[in-house]
């Protein structure tokens, strides 16, 4: 049985395209196609203006180039920065009205975009290449007060609390890919929470890059409004291509007093193929903003996809005892490579921080953990703790650890510590001795490293996580 | 500042009689300084300090020629009593006085003739102005077997008029097989706002042992910065030990490449810090090939406006299995205006390793003081029994018994 599984999820099981008619903006990166978008999804002025000022700095920014993972250079005019499915022009009221191709694909995915299956008790927003294609469980959310839907149709319906916190977290003078992302953003999803509400379901976006030649670029904002409480998930799948593509996409969270935002990241884009041909550049900027007293801002992310994965999930930490956490488990296997961690930026008194980084590589992949840990003069009696293991299987794959630590403040502490090994003879000698194959044995030890970060995942993901991470290290072993 | 460099470059080629050879080389790094300047934050090295800054906040105009025909004070120089020792005397970058009085004569070579193999090396900026301004090529070669029976202590030491210059020393080492050495870098500062370029080289054959010891204790107004670049055989030991204290600015860098199998490199640190001073620590071990050893630890104690910055990077290269690594640092900052930096950094390409770091910093346990201060002591007293004890971990990593005891009546500590 557990055989039939692996041979079926063995290859990228998400490796399919779907065929629909797509409705792309003229190819390039110019004024002209930022206009485009802007008009299409009938934005206001004061957007486009937005945007277009993140052009114009856009143009002196350069591509940084510190990264561990080099890749060929980009040509950011060679890009499709806005591709919808073709039906989408006139946007569908309901699901019936959905193309039932799309639905297809969903439905290859795993996605409960029905609202027949209530029992999953997972509110889903999908976006499909650039657009957001339906948002499930309005009625529920509404009636709380909880505004869940795509940035879109925030824009249109919202514009007072897109305007007031769009671009406070990530500004537009930001670096480059997040510059690019505010310039040329498509879609994403864009959620607030009222004060007091605790979001009685889990949120999520499903993201697919569809088409070929696109780049994908939303940009979800969460505001936690004060002492809310909000879980959001967040998954994402591509079909298998020859080429590279990008992803830069920008996540912006807020959380005021007493408010709480916990996000999850299962990220499992194309990694390209057993000799590293084609698969996503994943450049994203998430960073999450604790404004209020005692807020809290947790970062989840199990990275296992990508061909290049280069992201640090931050939390600036400003309000006084507000408390910033950071769970990942990066894997990379063949010629994936991963340059992640993540920034604690203490600003205020009392404030705490926690990392835990669990990196796995094999293969030919090399996977850094880079983090920075920086407690200013003013955030007295602070507190971080920081842990990084690293697993090496075999001595072609690279594992690296690159912390900063900034300690500024008499009063405040800061714990690192760092391991690198690989999976102890015993161990596998041990697991086998009772009838475990190489494989299992590896998956159980594996599982049990990454242990600390996959409970803090949502009850669903936890359950896909842990199968991700078995499936990501077959043939690894032996 | 350029055409300083270039004016007083011309002086210096002019005053010594370099072979061909050397004019060629100390050229083509001449070219490179001015190429490359200063370090500044952009190089990952140097993210912490911006050595142009530092320049002119503590120095002003830096002028590169030393004028060696005035009156130096070599006779001046204090000499450390407590210990019978062999002597190497720098003044103003320059070898005065090399005496190995407690040694067999012919069991130490002193060479002034440059290899060629030294003339490829392109390591920083900072060594491409020590070669370019440098005096004569030294270097030092212990032969087989020989183990000195007396440390050698450097004393690096500037004239009272020497001010605003920079001043570079080069001093190479070749410790044969089985050969034995002991050095105690030791600072006598007659004079402020100089920037001291100090550079050794270490070959070190199979089974050979280095004991480096840097001692800056004594309250100066100077910036320094030096570089220990050692190249190790099979079953070398190579011991450093840095205390960093005295000086405005110090940065050390230690580079080491373990190319034989079971060897192993020791790098101790204390940053002990007061006022506005700013020290750094970079190292640099390379693991090349199997079953080789690293072990670091560095302790800081902070006071007042001060900064230190550790970097210490561990990079174990494919073949290199089987390699044990280790690194730690804690650090104290006793005042809300100090500041500690760390970014103790690992990269790794084998699987069979052991490889670990740790980094704290905080301030001085409150519940420490408080059992200390019910059984009697007092703030004060309590406060220096736990700094003392902090420290007493790392000179207790000192191997040779005499120059742990002569740093631990340096620094105050006791057991």
């Amino acid at each position: 049985m557990r055989d039939k599984q692996i041979e079926d999820l063995k290859d990228y099981k998400y490796g399919f395209s779907t065929d629909i008619e797509n409705f792309k903006a003229p190819k390039g990166l110019n004024e002209d196609v930022i206009k485009f978008i802007s008009n299409i999804k009938k934005e206001p002025q004061w957007l486009l203006d937005w945007r277009l000022k993140a052009f114009e700095r856009l143009k002196v920014l350069k591509e940084p180039d510190w990264q561990k993972p080099k890749y060929p250079k980009i040509d950011y005019q060679d890009l499709y920065y806005y591709s919808a499915p073709k039906s989408f022009k006139d946007k569908p009221k309901s699901l019936d009205e959905l193309d039932p191709k799309l639905l297809e694909t969903y439905q290859k995915l795993g996605i409960p975009l029905n609202e027949q299956k209530r029992l999953n008790g997972i509110a889903v927003d999908a976006v499909f290449d650039s657009v957001s294609v339906a948002t499930t469980f309005k009625e529920t959310l509404t009636k709380q007060g909880i505004i869940f839907c795509s940035i879109s149709e925030a824009v249109q319906k919202h514009p007072e609390l897109v305007k007031k916190y769009l671009g406070t977290v990530i500004p537009l003078t930001d670096h480059f890919f997040a510059t690019l992302n505010s310039a040329v953003f498509t879609d994403g999803s864009f959620v607030y929470i009222p004060p007091g509400v605790r979001c009685p379901m889990e949120l999520s976006t499903y993201f697919r890059i569809n088409a070929s030649d696109t780049g994908q670029f939303e940009r979800t904002l969460i505001i936690a409004d004060k002492g809310s409480y909000v879980s959001y998930l967040e998954g994402c799948t591509a079909p298998m291509r020859d080429e590279n593509q990008l992803h830069a996409a920008n996540v912006e969270l807020i959380a005021l007093d007493d408010a709480e935002i916990k996000y999850s990241t299962v990220q499992n884009w194309y990694p390209g193929d057993k000799d590293g041909i084609g698969g996503i550049y994943n450049f994203v900027t998430k960073r999450g903003l604790c404004k209020g007293k005692n807020s809290k801002i947790s970062w989840t992310q199990v990275e296992t996809g990508s061909a290049i994965t280069w992201k640090y999930p931050s939390c600036i930490l400003k309000g006084d005892n507000s408390i910033g956490e950071f769970y990942s488990i990066a894997i990379t296997n063949n010629h994936q490579k991963a340059d992640t961690g993540t920034k604690m930026i203490h600003l205020g008194k009392n404030t705490k921080s926690k990392i835990i980084s669990k990196g796995i590589s094999a293969g030919f992949s090399d996977m850094t953990y880079r983090g920075l840990v920086d407690i200013s003069p003013k955030a007295t009696n602070s507190n971080n703790f920081t842990q990084c293991d690293s697993l090496l299987m075999g001595n072609k794959c690279g594992a690296h650890t690159v912390p900063y630590i900034k300690n500024k403040n008499s009063d405040s502490n800061i714990a690192h510590e760092a391991t690198t090994s690989k999976i102890s003879e015993e161990q596998l000698h041990y697991c086998q001795q009772r009838g475990l194959n190489p494989e299992e044995a590896v998956g159980l030890i594996v599982n049990g490293f990454c242990k600390e970060v996959l409970q803090q995942l949502p009850m669903e993901f936890a359950v896909e996580a842990q199968k991700l991470v078995g499936i990501s290290l077959e043939g690894s072993v032996g | 500042m350029e055409e300083q460099l270039k004016i007083d470059f011309e002086k210096k080629l002019k005053d010594f009689s370099y072979s061909d050879q050397e004019k060629k080389f100390k050229e083509t790094n001449f070219k490179e300084f001015l190429k490359q300047g200063f370090p500044n934050r952009k190089l990952e090295n140097w993210k912490f300090s911006d050595l142009n800054q530092i320049i002119k906040n503590n120095i002003g105009e830096l002028t590169f020629y030393n004028d060696y025909k005035k009156e130096n004070q070599i006779d001046k120089i204090e000499l450390i009593r407590e210990l019978e020792h062999n002597r190497i005397i720098i003044v103003d970058g320059k070898i005065e006085k090399i005496d190995f009085k407690f040694e067999e004569k012919d069991k130490i070579e002193v060479l002034d003739e440059q290899g060629e193999e030294t003339i490829k090396e392109n390591i920083n900026s900072l060594i491409n102005l020590n070669n370019a301004f440098s005096n004569k090529f030294c270097k030092i070669i212990i032969k087989k077997n020989y183990s000195l029976k007396k440390p050698l202590v450097i004393y690096h030491s500037t004239n009272k008029n020497t001010q605003s210059k920079n001043t570079n020393s080069r001093i190479d080492f070749k410790l044969e097989e089985n050969a034995c050495l002991r050095i105690i870098d030791i600072f006598k500062d007659n004079s402020e706002k100089n920037f001291l370029n100090i550079y050794y080289n270490f070959e070190l054959d199979k089974s050979s042992i280095l004991k480096n010891y840097k001692i800056d204790k004594s309250i100066n107004n100077n910036v320094k910065y030096s570089y220990n670049n050692v190249k190790q055989q099979a079953n070398s030991i190579s011991e450093t030990f840095i205390l960093s204290s005295g000086s405005k600015f110090f940065k050390n860098e230690i580079n080491c490449d373990l190319l034989g199998q079971h060897s192993s490199a020791f790098v101790n640190g204390i940053f002990d810090l007061d006022d506005e001073n700013h020290h750094e620590i970079k190292s640099n071990i390379n693991h090349l090939v199997e079953n080789t050893k690293s072990y670091q630890l560095v302790k800081s104690v902070l006071e007042k406006k001060s900064k230190a910055v550790y970097q210490g990077k561990i990079f174990v290269s494919s073949e290199a299995q089987k390699t044990d690594g280790y690194q730690l640092s804690n650090a104290i900052l006793l005042s809300e205006n100090s500041e500690f930096n760390a970014k103790p950094e690992l990269e790794i390409y084998a699987d069979d390793v052991k490889c670990s770091h740790g980094s704290s910093s905080g301030s001085l346990d409150e519940n420490s003081i408080f059992y200390l201060m019910s059984r009697g002591l007092n703030y004060k007293e309590a406060k220096k029994l736990l700094i003392n004890g902090f420290l007493l971990d790392v000179i207790e990593k000192i191997t040779d018994e005499e120059i742990k005891n002569l740093i631990k009546d340096l620094l105050g500590v006791k057991e």
